[in-house]
């Protein structure tokens, strides 16, 4: 079984999505910016949210808010129920064996700093090695190298290629007998490249290795299966999939996550507290001290509703279309370079344009509604690969248009005149 | 709200061609700017006589603005004392941050056509980071300048 259905194969049976009618589900998209219409060209940083979020998050304030886990009291059940329900529903949203597995953190952040400081500190030793690749995100390197510090242990690099894919060769001579931990993007934010992890995750299984994949750019755009992934820790956000901010996933297995220590002490990570002795509470409320975002977790489970009812595999034919044709028309522009041409792509289109900087690129197209993302993505030994201080990144999702494809062009087109 | 009030003529020219870009190897004092979020990087180098800055330049990379408020500060820091630089620096401070229009463009002379840096207010720490870096240079300041996250930046 395929974990990741690429999205050529996809669609086939179904209709393509009515994005006419997506679009009137998100109210932000009728907003004017500048005096133009919006056109959110930024989902890699954060997506837009649909009406049926924010109406869950508005209903469980007006009429179910109470602590969870705690009360006898009606709303605290209702709130428990709501709270513990959204975890069946991401269970079953990324296929996990039990709710056991879903820990709620606050974003894919803090659930690879969770498994760093709770797995890794408790288990690495001085020279043991942890393999990570150069097209990470800040968020998982920083942790690692955090990690490294108090243990003694060392950060291997996968290198990458001129297209901004990954070396399998070179990964497979990094692997050794020390390695621990591989730790993989499974979608690049700043370049939009699918990692191809099946490969590199069956090499690292058969050495024993842990495997642990940031997937806060895939969860929103492909079907996540984690066991046919066969990783042992998988790491997203809410945000990124038209869910609320401070709230995110880590997906571990029951296993390893019985075995490793808690990484936050308070209340509900606890079932019995003395001066001389702790007891703490099975996972995943084990990693889950103090109140947690009830409103958060009520709002993903309305976000994962919504993006099954839309279709994942529909979502990412269209957002698939989206991508070729911006990559046709953005070609065309002369002197526009794209960073970022591997083979299999989410809608992520990063770029430089000879004789204006991404910051003025930024500016130019903010000024005609069209936000994008302008900077270094917080990946910067991506922009230090290929030679460049920054990069402007248009990130498409399902309710964008071909209309707005053609409106970041037209932009981009303007931004080179004006500075030619 | 204009486009045009941020990309004037003598913005877009100052980008293009800026003035004064080189290094100094016989500075008498440097200091480097670097705004990691931008990636905007200057170095500003200073060459006095006595009281006064007899020689001004700067080398580095960034967007429009931050280049030609780059290359606008050499141009009207050259030859000047530096107790002279040092009121312009906080005139200008109050130009891109004033949140009206109550600084008098005018007596600025080019430099007043960074004026409309104050309307777009995630790019005012482009304009000003040259400034704080020509700062830092005559103050001797070893560490690197930035001015993001800076709230004295903010409008």
């Amino acid at each position: 079984m395929n974990a990741v259905t690429h999205p050529a194969a996809m669609g086939r049976g179904a209709a393509p999505l009515d994005v006419a009618r997506v679009r009137r589900d998100f109210p932000v998209l009728a907003r004017l910016v500048n005096g133009q219409p919006l056109a959110y060209l930024d989902n890699a940083a954060s997506s837009q949210h649909p009406q049926a979020v924010i109406d869950a998050i508005s209903r469980y304030y007006e009429t179910s808010h109470a602590n969870v886990h705690r009360g006898v009291h009606a709303l605290s059940q209702e709130a428990t129920d709501l709270f513990e329900g959204a975890r069946r529903r991401v269970q079953h949203f990324i296929n996990a064996r039990s709710p056991r597995e879903i820990v709620f953190v606050r974003g894919t952040t803090e659930a690879i700093n969770l498994v760093a400081q709770s797995w890794g500190r408790s288990r690495l030793q001085p020279d043991d090695e942890i393999i990570v690749s150069h097209l990470e995100h800040h968020a998982n390197i920083v942790p690692w190298q955090l990690l490294c510090e108090q243990t003694g242990a060392r950060l291997r690099v996968i290198p990458m290629t001129r297209d901004g894919e990954l070396d399998f060769e070179a990964y497979l001579g990094l692997l050794s007998g020390q390695t621990r931990l591989l730790a993989l993007a499974h979608v690049s934010n700043s370049l939009g490249t699918i990692v191809p992890v099946d490969p590199f995750i069956a090499e690292a299984r058969r050495r024993g290795v842990t495997i642990l994949l940031d997937g806060a750019q895939a969860v929103p755009h492909m079907k996540v299966d984690v066991q046919a992934l066969d990783c042992d820790f998988y790491c997203f956000s809410s945000h990124k999939m038209c869910g609320p901010t401070g709230i995110g996933v880590l997906y571990g297995r029951e296993a390893l996550l019985t075995s490793m220590p808690p990484w936050q002490g308070g209340g509900d990570m606890i079932l019995a507290v003395s001066f001389e002795r702790t007891i703490y509470n099975e996972v995943p409320h084990k990693f889950e001290a103090g109140t947690p975002h009830i409103a958060g977790a009520v709002g993903l489970a309305a976000a994962v509703d919504y993006l099954e009812t839309l279709g994942v595999e529909r979502i990412a034919a269209a957002e698939h279309e989206l991508l070729t044709h911006a990559n046709e028309r953005l070609q065309k522009i002369p002197g526009l370079t794209l960073i970022g041409t591997a083979a299999e792509k989410c809608a992520v289109v990063s770029f430089t344009l000879d004789g204006v900087h991404p910051h003025d690129i930024g500016t130019i197209l903010d000024h005609q509604g069209i936000a994008i993302r302008t900077g270094h993505h917080c990946a910067m030994p991506v922009m230090e690969f290929f030679g460049v201080p920054a990069t402007a990144r248009a990130s498409f999702s399902f309710y964008n248009t071909h209309d707005e494809v053609e409106r970041l062009a037209a932009a981009v087109e303007l931004a080179r005149r004006m500075f030619a | 709200m204009d486009l045009k009030d941020l990309y004037r003529d003598v913005i877009v020219d100052h980008n293009r061609n800026p003035r004064n870009f080189r290094a100094m190897p016989d500075a008498d004092r440097h200091a480097e700017g670097f705004n990691p979020l931008c990636g905007d990087r200057l170095t500003v180098y200073v060459r006095l006589e006595g009281d006064t800055i007899r020689d001004v330049s700067f080398e580095g990379s960034g967007c429009a603005i931050s280049v030609a408020s780059a290359s606008l500060l050499t141009e009207s820091v050259k030859g000047r004392p530096i107790a002279e630089a040092e009121r312009l620096f906080a005139t200008m401070h109050q130009l891109l941050t004033s949140p009206d229009a109550s600084i008098d463009p005018v007596p600025l002379g080019k430099l007043g056509a960074l004026s409309g840096v104050r309307e777009f207010p995630a790019r005012v720490k482009c304009a000003s980071l040259c400034w704080h870096t020509l700062d830092a240079a005559l103050h001797s300041q070893a560490e690197p300048v930035c001015t993001e996250g800076n709230p004295a930046e903010w409008p």
